[in-house]
């Protein structure tokens, strides 16, 4: 009995296990093999972090200007970084970045921006996800003219560079986050469809298929329970890849005054704000920034892990 | 191959078709007076009701959508009530800026992103290959607009009266002056008529037009003026050409004909050159083809950050004063342009890889 953990650890070792092993135990093990997703996941789980407990890290309510805090802090708009342990006098409030244009706390804005920007990837990408899975699923199980429209429309949408289209819709409806979130939503809905089209189309015709039609299962059931099933890791990897390119887009419409409005803490609006300021307060445009290049490095870093980690053509290396 | 170009065209048909309902809608979707979000708040009734029977806005929605195809068809994008001129007369101006930017940038992440690819494939796994990759991947996730901003306080402020010194806005500075080359040339082509509107087209470019008027001064301030902007913009096409010349490159170079190659006693640098470049470079036409669609939106971004006067600042603008008869053209033509490289790309991919042509 002893010897059977050793045993089956051996073939383990020399990749011959006859214990049956998940998908997703094998991804998890090979994305653990890999540095660069390991620091993706590192930085994202320390993003996570930071946006549940920002009311506790965060010294200051980020719309809070100073001059109305508690006591008022008589400070100049703009005020560089302030950190006692690097001498900075005493009877200075401390404020490890600095205060922005409104005399507001950068740090706890920073901080706070953290949750706008996860919500904004999580959110866009999950909705244009569900979109996106029906109307793959819709168009590949009919074919037809059905397929036909949807593709096509696919098409129209992928045609225009995303941000631009991202722009254009958001100029109709109206500057505002939910409105930035939906247009990105929208301009992302075509890469989904297409990935869970293409699912679709692979097994469409496979024999469980036809059986399960066979014992009269109906078309919500192939489609949702037989088929679909088969686009999870394609929908996994482009979703974690476009979480990436949707915090950046947002970013980008925000930086341009079309996404989240004063004062909301988000990174992309903080650093459009005080774009004109990079040569007397570059520490204003330069955090912001760097947060938004992190977070989406996260994202992209863990993506490519996961795409590796799926793919079976890469078996062997597990 | 002529079979597939024509099938290529009468597929993208449907697309073009799409794009201008898309925008169509779009327009119709604006709340409020459409009159007035197109002209302004401050149009009045007689302009209005004017501006309501030429774009037959009192019409059925599909004689509506005939009308603006016949419009767009004619080049007629509307008048922008912001500039107070005809929205194509305004793209023709600013296009050309915006077309030399991403050229450059283009150029940029070429010059930059295949040399590092191809190293970094040539020397798999070593502390070369890993800085690159690190670099490419933090290349895709910087925002344009702060790595626009940081490149100009570095070059502009940090490194101010060092040689790298860069300017960090504009096109020109000031005192250069630039004349259009045909005027140089001594050509007369009047004010309108094609051969002005190509030729004003590319005196509007900057370099083009100093080399062809042999203005090396302007040349060189044009080029310097350029630099950090360029960047900004390439460093994403940048990142993504780097990944895919070394992802490219490590298939064709695990090939047998590589292994046969260097067998025969052929250097290193020719099997990796000759035989293993050559072949790369096919899923990196794709790449490159699709990168100048990101470029134009992404030129958005940085002609407002180094306040270049290119389509990309105009739409900032228009944006700002909600001017949507310039978001809507400049929508078109860009989509219209995507799809038009999207084809010269299929058909470019076609010429290079016979089995595509052929299916």
């Amino acid at each position: 009995m002893t010897a059977e953990p050793a045993k089956i650890a051996k073939l383990d070792a020399e990749g011959l296990s006859l214990r049956s092993v998940s998908l997703w135990q094998i991804t998890w093990r090979r994305l653990f093999k890999r540095k660069s997703a390991i620091l993706g996941m590192v930085i994202l789980g320390i993003l996570i972090l930071i946006a549940f407990t920002a009311p506790i890290l965060a010294p200051y309510d980020p719309t809070l200007s100073m001059l109305d805090a508690n006591p008022p802090q008589n400070l100049d708009r703009r005020s560089a970084p302030c950190i006692h342990l690097f001498g900075c006098p005493v009877d200075q409030p401390q404020h490890i970045l600095g205060t922005d244009g409104n005399i507001r706390d950068e740090f706890s804005r920073l901080l706070y921006g953290a949750r706008v920007s996860l919500w904004i990837g999580l959110s866009t990408v999950t909705f244009a996800i569900v979109i996106g899975t029906v109307l793959g699923a819709l168009g590949g199980y009919f074919g037809g003219w059905i397929d036909n429209l949807i593709m096509r429309t696919m098409d129209v949408l992928l045609a225009f560079p995303s941000l631009l289209l991202a722009i254009a819709i958001v100029t109709v409806l109206g500057p505002g986050l939910t409105n930035a979130l939906l247009a990105i939503g929208i301009v992302s809905i075509p890469a989904y469809a297409r990935v869970v089209r293409a699912s679709v189309l692979s097994v469409r015709e496979m024999d469980y298929v036809s059986a399960t039609r066979a014992l009269g299962g109906n078309t919500f059931q192939i489609l949702f329970r037989r088929i679909l099933p088969n686009a999870l890791t394609p929908l996994i990897v482009q979703g974690t890849l476009g979480i990436a390119t949707a915090i950046l887009d947002a970013a980008a419409l925000s930086f341009l005054g079309l996404g989240a409005q004063p004062p909301m803490a988000e990174w992309g609006s903080m650093l459009g704000a005080e774009r004109n300021q990079v040569f007397t307060a570059p520490h204003l445009v330069f955090y912001p920034g760097l947060a938004i290049m992190l977070t989406v490095l996260s994202f992209n870093l863990l993506g490519d892990g996961l795409r590796d980690a799926l793919d079976p053509r890469l078996a062997h290396v597990s | 191959m002529t079979t597939y170009i024509l099938r290529r065209l009468l597929l993208s048909i449907p697309v073009l078709f799409g794009i201008l309902f898309a925008t169509f809608a779009l327009s119709r979707l604006i709340p409020g007076d459409p009159c007035r979000a197109m002209l302004g708040e401050k149009a009045t009734d007689a302009v209005c009701n004017e501006f309501i029977s030429r774009h037959g806005l009192d019409k059925p929605i599909p004689i509506q959508f005939g009308v603006y195809v016949n419009e767009i068809a004619h080049g007629d994008f509307g008048r922008s009530f912001r500039f107070s001129k005809p929205v194509t007369d305004l793209l023709m101006e600013r296009l050309p800026i915006t077309v030399e930017l991403a050229f450059s940038a283009l150029l940029v992440s070429i010059l930059v992103g295949i040399p590092l690819g191809v190293i970094s494939a040539v020397r798999h796994n070593s502390w070369l290959d890993v800085l690159t990759m690190l670099w490419a991947n933090i290349g895709v996730s910087m925002p344009v607009f702060w790595l626009g901003l940081m490149l100009a306080y570095i070059f502009a402020l940090t490194l101010k009266d060092t040689p790298f010194q860069l300017p960090p806005s504009g096109r020109l500075s000031p005192g250069v002056l630039t004349t259009p080359f045909y005027e140089v040339w001594g050509l007369s082509l009047g004010s309108r008529g094609f051969f002005f509107t190509v030729a004003d087209f590319i005196g509007r470019m900057n370099i083009l037009n100093s080399i062809l008027s042999a203005n090396w001064e302007t040349l060189g301030d044009a080029i310097k003026h350029l630099i950090l902007p360029s960047i900004a913009l390439g460093t994403i096409p940048m990142a993504l050409i780097a990944r895919m010349a070394r992802s490219a490159m490590l298939e064709v170079l695990g090939q047998d004909y590589i292994r046969t190659a260097r067998a025969k006693g052929l250097t290193r640098n020719v099997v990796v050159m000759k035989h293993a470049f050559r072949n790369a470079l096919l899923p990196l036409v794709t790449v490159i083809g699709l990168s100048l669609g990101g470029l134009l939106g992404g030129a958005v971004l940085t002609e407002t950050v180094f306040n270049l006067s290119g389509v990309g600042r105009i739409l900032y603008d228009a944006i700002t004063a909600r001017d949507y008869g310039i978001v809507q053209a400049f929508t078109v033509v860009i989509a219209v342009f995507f799809v038009v490289l999207n084809l010269l790309v299929d058909i470019s991919y076609a010429y290079l890889d016979p089995r595509i042509r052929l299916d």
